[in-house]
């Protein structure tokens, strides 16, 4: 027992001494950040392909709504903005009103896909219709996949930075800055989608 | 009460000891780089067992030994098998992992659980990659998958094809995320980026291909599975979808996947040279420059493997144009390694020999792939049996020679024991002879118009074939060299040493096999990697 204490003592003093390295978890998130928007960037460059080059068909329908999504383009901003909050009330170690702001946030989130599952219930296309109608689906579809877990993660979050036995707290900021990262790159996201999907 | 243990560090020290800790969670870089090297090995004998099935059939014209869709199926496995579980997890994943934190002065990975979990996803995946041949309609449709043949033929082996693939991809991800992090910030203070050894460099650029392509396929294939579960038209015509999409979102990785595959081998083979001739690395500047170069161009040249896809005659020029520029910092390095070894006091070795074997194969390899650039050229060739020796002459004479050099080189490294000599200069000679035997006589064919992926050909072909079905039989038998020389020094090696080459890279300044966390005291620095020749006082 105590040769093995020893030992992670040893182990302990050479961690201190000799791997001293900046943290570099964010830049392991940021390098993992690319490769997801690559795969945005395929399913962007499949979808603009058909679209220059696949005529839609006689008789086909793919019109799409401009007003549920110009609302989830919103609540998606705002949700950026109060995540935004949240990080800074954390700093200050206002582990209370970082939790308000991050349940807020989630909450946006939620409604973002209640807003999303409205809007494909209501669209006059299913998934096999025709090609736009099933890249519509395809690509709004991962991203809202991205958001749920998005949420999922926040919500974790906002439990752990609770201010008895939390476990992100302001001296611990890397999990609420990781989510926040993440979080915005989503909102980016959609916004590209938004206007590759709905405006172009 | 709270006690403050690193959880990282306590991890390791609970971890089993001796052969059973190649069997767990293991976060040791090293023994996750020979899990890497030995799962691969695994799934190279198998992938090598349809490769010989496949050379069977073929030694005659009709398709007598196996059905035409067993053939179909075989060969995709065995496509898939060699690109996804040996090539580019041993070249990267098995030699990365036991190399690189030892170049940056390190002590692990940057991220070693996620290097954990990168590995651990290549033993399941493998198993449902040769699972999906038992299932009722095994993939068939080749190691590309092309729609439409992959969404209208049997389709329950070729969705546990794509997830399989999904997985592969998605480790092979995680470990390109954490090479990237370990070179760029995990090197030890002092140590710059232009003193670092080549392969780090090698590794840099490949986990950016990695990292920018990998992602394209994971798309890509999640689409095709759509189409075939949910009945959607992305890349079926019937419904209105687009292969052409297909063939441009595959490329788009599979293309950087050729460098992702031969990269690291120019980085290996850039280690290997300097110390077996007792030279400096000629050109090293260029050499990184020439790395990063390929980088670009690697990610601008997928359509040439499309130029009997309809592509427009403005793509055809471009695609041509990109591609024949990687000659040149491909070129560059090839004339790097012969100024590396013209002069040197070189010591005929096995590692010696595969690495001079790669170099002689790369440089047919990389003709015939100028070739194939030209578009007239490609046109009268493609899906010829050309094809099949060019891109052979680069992953097999390329990459897995050097897999095999550099196996003869680390092996001390790993184990502390020498490999025999003599055996490995005998397989190294039957399997260059088996190699060329095998896959010379395809240029041939191609060039006289036999299709690949069919299991039948014209009889007038069959005196060829039959060569290169004997040359494939010498590179199954050179596996027993191989396998017999590990065995014997594994029970009972003669001792290496520290450091039997007398090397100057990082990994060989510790004892062999290396402690945990690679060294007693501090990282050794490391200003120059190849310092040979120099007298002693100069080098300290």
């Amino acid at each position: 027992m105590t040769t093995l204490e020893s030992s992670k003592e040893t182990q302990k003093n050479n961690f201190e001494v000799n791997e001293k390295h900046e943290d570099f978890r964010m830049f392991g998130l940021i390098t993992f950040l690319i490769a997801d928007g690559m795969t945005f960037a395929g399913f962007f460059a499949a979808y603009l392909t058909y679209k220059a080059v696949n005529p839609l068909p006689d008789g086909a329908i793919y019109e799409l709504e401009l007003p549920i999504p110009t609302l989830n383009t919103i609540l998606l901003l705002v949700s950026s903005a109060t995540f935004h909050k949240a990080g800074k009330a954390l700093l200050k170690d206002r582990n209370s009103d970082s939790q308000k702001w991050l349940f807020f946030t989630a909450f946006l989130g939620i409604i973002f896909l209640i807003c999303q599952l409205f809007e494909y219930f209501h669209l006059p296309f299913g998934l096999t219709d025709n090609l736009f109608a099933s890249t519509f689906y395809a690509l709004t579809g991962f991203h809202g996949l991205h958001v749920t877990l998005g949420t999922l993660m926040i919500l974790i979050i906002a439990w752990q930075s609770r201010l008895n036995g939390g476990r992100v707290t302001s001296q611990n900021m890397f999990p609420l800055e990781a989510v926040e990262l993440y979080w915005h790159f989503v909102d980016g996201i959609w916004v590209i989608l938004f206007i590759i999907l709905y405006l172009l | 009460m709270t006690i403050s243990i690193d959880p990282q560090k306590s991890d390791k020290s609970l971890q089993p000891k001796g052969w059973l800790r190649y069997f767990s969670f293991s976060l040791d870089h090293k023994v996750i780089g020979v899990q890497y090297l030995v799962c691969g090995f695994l799934f190279y004998l198998i992938g090598g067992t349809l490769a010989s099935a496949i050379r069977i059939e073929l030694a005659s014209p009709m398709s007598d030994f196996m059905p035409r869709d067993v053939y179909n199926q075989v060969l995709t496995l065995h496509g898939t098998i060699m690109i996804f579980l040996w090539i580019v997890p041993v070249v990267n994943g098995a030699f990365g992992n036991y190399l690189i934190p030892f170049y940056v002065g390190a002590r692990d990975m940057a991220f070693p659980r996620l290097n954990a979990v990168a590995f651990w996803l290549i033993p399941p995946s493998g198993l449902m990659l040769v699972a999906s041949y038992f299932v009722e309609g095994a993939a068939q449709a080749g190691w590309t998958a092309y729609p439409p043949l992959s969404i209208t033929t049997p389709q329950s082996g070729q969705i546990i094809w794509i997830m399989s693939v999904l997985l592969l991809g998605g480790s092979s991800i995680f470990g390109g995320i954490n090479f990237i992090a370990t070179i760029i910030k995990l090197r030890r203070p002092g140590l710059k980026l232009m003193q670092l050894p080549m392969y780090c460099w090698a590794m840099l650029g490949t986990s950016l291909l990695v990292v920018l392509s990998t992602p394209v396929l994971a798309g890509t294939l999640i689409l095709l599975s759509f189409d075939i579960i949910a009945n959607t038209g992305f890349f079926n015509p019937v419904l209105g979808g687009n292969v052409v999409v297909y063939q441009h979102l595959f490329w788009f990785y599979s293309h950087p996947a050729v460098y992702i595959m031969v990269l690291p081998a120019f980085g290996l083979v850039s280690e290997i040279l300097p110390v077996h001739a007792r030279k400096p690395l000629f050109g090293y500047t260029t050499m990184v420059f020439s790395i990063m170069g390929i980088v670009v161009l690697g990610l601008v040249v997928w359509a040439h493997h499309m130029f009997t896809s309809g592509t427009p005659p403005w793509m055809r020029l471009f695609f041509t144009i990109a591609t024949a520029f990687i000659a040149v910092p491909t070129g560059i390095k090839f004339f790097n390694w012969v100024a590396t070894l013209w002069g040197g006091k070189i010591s005929i070795n096995s590692a010696m020999l595969f690495s001079c074997g790669f170099i002689i194969n790369f440089v047919f390899g990389g003709i015939t792939g100028v070739a194939l650039a030209q578009v007239p050229f490609d046109i009268h060739v493609h899906d010829t049996y050309f094809v099949v020796a060019h891109f052979h002459y680069i992953v097999y004479g390329g990459t897995v020679f050097i897999i095999f050099s550099s196996i003869y080189h680390w092996f001390p490294k790993v184990t502390g024991k020498m490999l025999n000599e003599k055996l490995g200069i005998l397989h190294f000679i039957i399997t260059f002879i088996g190699f060329n035997l095998c896959f010379a006589p395809q240029h041939w064919l191609g060039l006289n118009g036999m299709p690949r992926r069919v299991a039948e050909y014209d009889p007038q072909f069959q005196f060829v074939n039959q060569i290169s079905s004997l040359g494939a039989l010498l590179m199954a038998i050179s596996t027993i060299p191989f396998l017999i020389n590990i065995f014997l020094s594994m029970t009972n090696g003669k001792i290496s040493g520290d450091n039997p080459w007398d090397a100057l890279t990082p990994e060989w300044l510790t004892s062999s096999p290396p402690p945990v966390e690679n060294w007693k005291g501090e990282a050794p620095l490391v200003e120059e990697p190849y310092g040979y020749g120099k007298k002693l006082s100069e080098q300290n």
